[in-house]
């Protein structure tokens, strides 16, 4: 017996490319400040993006993954990077490198957005962050550990003069998600229940000073909490003392985020795909879309105007049998019309799912398609995404 | 007792006469986790030694599943096309993957005994 495919798949490089190989020695990977804690509760290590991360615990992926759905997870995700930039209109700066509506945000809030290279491709996707406080010449960045430093690049490159970059290199970013993650949160005096979806707010837990976020990578509702890496450890295992947590591995947080449509950069979003091919037009404001100053502009604008080429789709294959990254996509008579970027099974969906580019004529909800895995044409459909019915907080009902 | 013969990729194989059953080890599900998905060979077909036989999903990964012997496929194993999780429940039993005809019985000589396969596990979780 011998692996073909995993789904924790490499952080894809390219020749030239500032990025660690995922076939690093352990030597040379770096850990997270949980590293000592993953270790003792029995985690399988895996290199991914430079950093030795827990892709399961004793419990399993397809424990994990349900646990997450009906109660709550804990995720180290501390190889995300985490950085402030800081310079006079720093919305205004970073408008010119992304297409997200970062002059109207708000205080304490967050929103979704792509770093884009000049002909319109993404150089990784990312939450952008407006301090609390209302200071304007300061945003809060979390991108893709992958990424970390092509982003950085890129950022310092493009605004020069005009913005310091404060990388938060030694700090931790834990992930508490699932339907009970409010309830154990605010267990721990944080006043988090009310908190608006994509909004942040320091809180002190246990004494420490952190900042929680209500977003995530699984489709539940749940916070991101950054804090010091003195203080990672304690807070984490003050968290897994709550009878409702399970510490979840990036194996369960894949499955995860594949039901719930989002997705992973380096697979189903890289360097080549737009906004308007991923699907992402939502994250693209009106007066953004009227206005264009991003890079790429004439390429976005003018797919949203025609409709692009490809597109990226949810897939159903109807049989068991899951199709992963790299199947070939055709017609049911045999054209190749696209590939799978993600694919696996779903123990929400309790079958196999997947998602990918397809020539836009193909895109449509129930069209029949075949998914090439083994040299068989596997039965699939195009269905919406999510998969699974995202929960995130959206106010007391 | 009946004579079971391991192969290094941690399949295993149960001679009975002239024909064997085939299947994977309990370390090899408890590596894979959650199987979710098995597609065992059709009747018939021939398989060389170290050829792929069979393959084995789990929410984690895709792994390939290879003949320890060489001989024809006699049949496969029904009940994992929906009961997939047999294999992590019973690996050695009714989660077997094949049986297959021995073109050369010799073969199984060549794989490692239940002694030689233990002693392997302890250098694979090293």
């Amino acid at each position: 017996m011998k692996a073909v495919a995993d789904a924790i798949p490499p952080v894809r490089s390219k020749p030239g490319e500032n990025r660690v190989p995922d076939s690093a020695t352990y030597d040379t990977l770096l850990t997270t400040p949980l590293d000592a804690l993953h270790r003792s509760l029995g985690a399988k290590m895996v290199p991914f993006a430079g950093y030795s991360m827990p892709v399961q615990y004793p419990l399993g992926v397809m424990k994990e993954h349900l646990h997450t759905r009906t109660a709550a997870g804990l995720f180290d995700v501390s190889h995300m990077g985490q950085a402030d930039l800081v310079g006079g209109d720093i919305a205004v700066a970073l408008e010119a490198l992304v297409p997200g509506d970062l002059q109207t945000l708000q205080p304490g809030r967050i929103r979704y957005t792509q770093l884009l290279n000049d002909d319109g491709g993404m150089i990784d996707d990312l939450m952008v962050a407006s301090p609390v406080d209302g200071t304007s010449n300061r945003v809060h960045l979390v991108v893709n550990a992958g990424c970390k430093d092509k982003d950085y690049a890129a950022l310092q490159a493009a605004l020069g003069d005009c913005a310091v970059l404060e990388k938060k290199d030694s700090h931790a970013l834990l992930a508490l998600q699932g339907p009970l993650a409010a309830t154990v949160l605010s267990r721990f005096d944080v006043d988090c229940v009310d908190m608006p979806f994509m909004s942040l707010r320091p809180v002190t837990v246990n004494g420490v000073d952190v900042v929680i976020s209500r977003c995530g990578y699984t489709g539940e509702d749940g916070y991101e909490i950054s804090v010091s890496a003195e203080g990672a450890d304690a807070l984490a295992k003050s968290l897994l003392n709550q009878p409702e947590v399970e510490p979840i591995g990036l194996g369960a947080r894949d499955s995860l985020r594949l039901e719930s449509g989002l997705c992973l950069y380096g697979h189903d979003i890289d360097d080549t795909t737009s906004p308007v091919e991923a699907d992402l037009l939502w994250s693209v404001s009106k007066r953004r879309r009227a206005e264009g100053g991003f890079p790429g502009d004439a390429r976005i604008l003018k797919e949203i105007n025609e409709g692009p080429s490809r597109v990226r789709v949810g897939l159903k294959p109807t049989g068991r049998a899951p199709a992963r990254e790299g199947a070939v996509i055709e017609t049911l008579e045999g054209d190749a019309v696209g590939v799978v970027t993600s694919g696996g099974f779903g123990p929400t969906v309790e079958g196999p799912i997947a998602m990918g580019y397809v020539v836009a004529v193909h895109a449509k909800v129930g069209t029949h398609l075949h998914l090439i895995v083994r040299g068989k044409a596997l039965d699939a459909e195009v269905v919406a995404m999510p998969f699974v019915q995202q929960r995130y907080y959206r106010g007391i009902k | 007792m009946t004579d079971i013969r391991y192969t290094k990729e941690h399949e295993w194989v149960r001679q009975d006469g002239d024909s064997a059953t085939v299947g994977i080890t309990d370390y090899a599900q408890s590596q894979l986790g959650d199987i979710v998905f098995v597609e065992v060979p059709d009747e018939g077909k021939a398989l060389a030694k170290g050829a792929e036989a069979a393959v084995v999903e789990s929410v984690k990964a895709a792994s390939e599943v290879y003949a320890p012997v060489s001989g024809t496929v006699m049949q496969g194993n029904a009940v994992l096309g929906d009961a997939p999780n047999t294999v992590n429940s019973d690996p050695s039993g009714d989660g077997w993957f094949f049986k297959m005809t021995l073109t050369d019985a010799s073969e199984l000589d060549g794989l490692m005994d239940q002694a030689a396969y233990d002693a392997y596990l302890k250098d694979c979780d090293a």
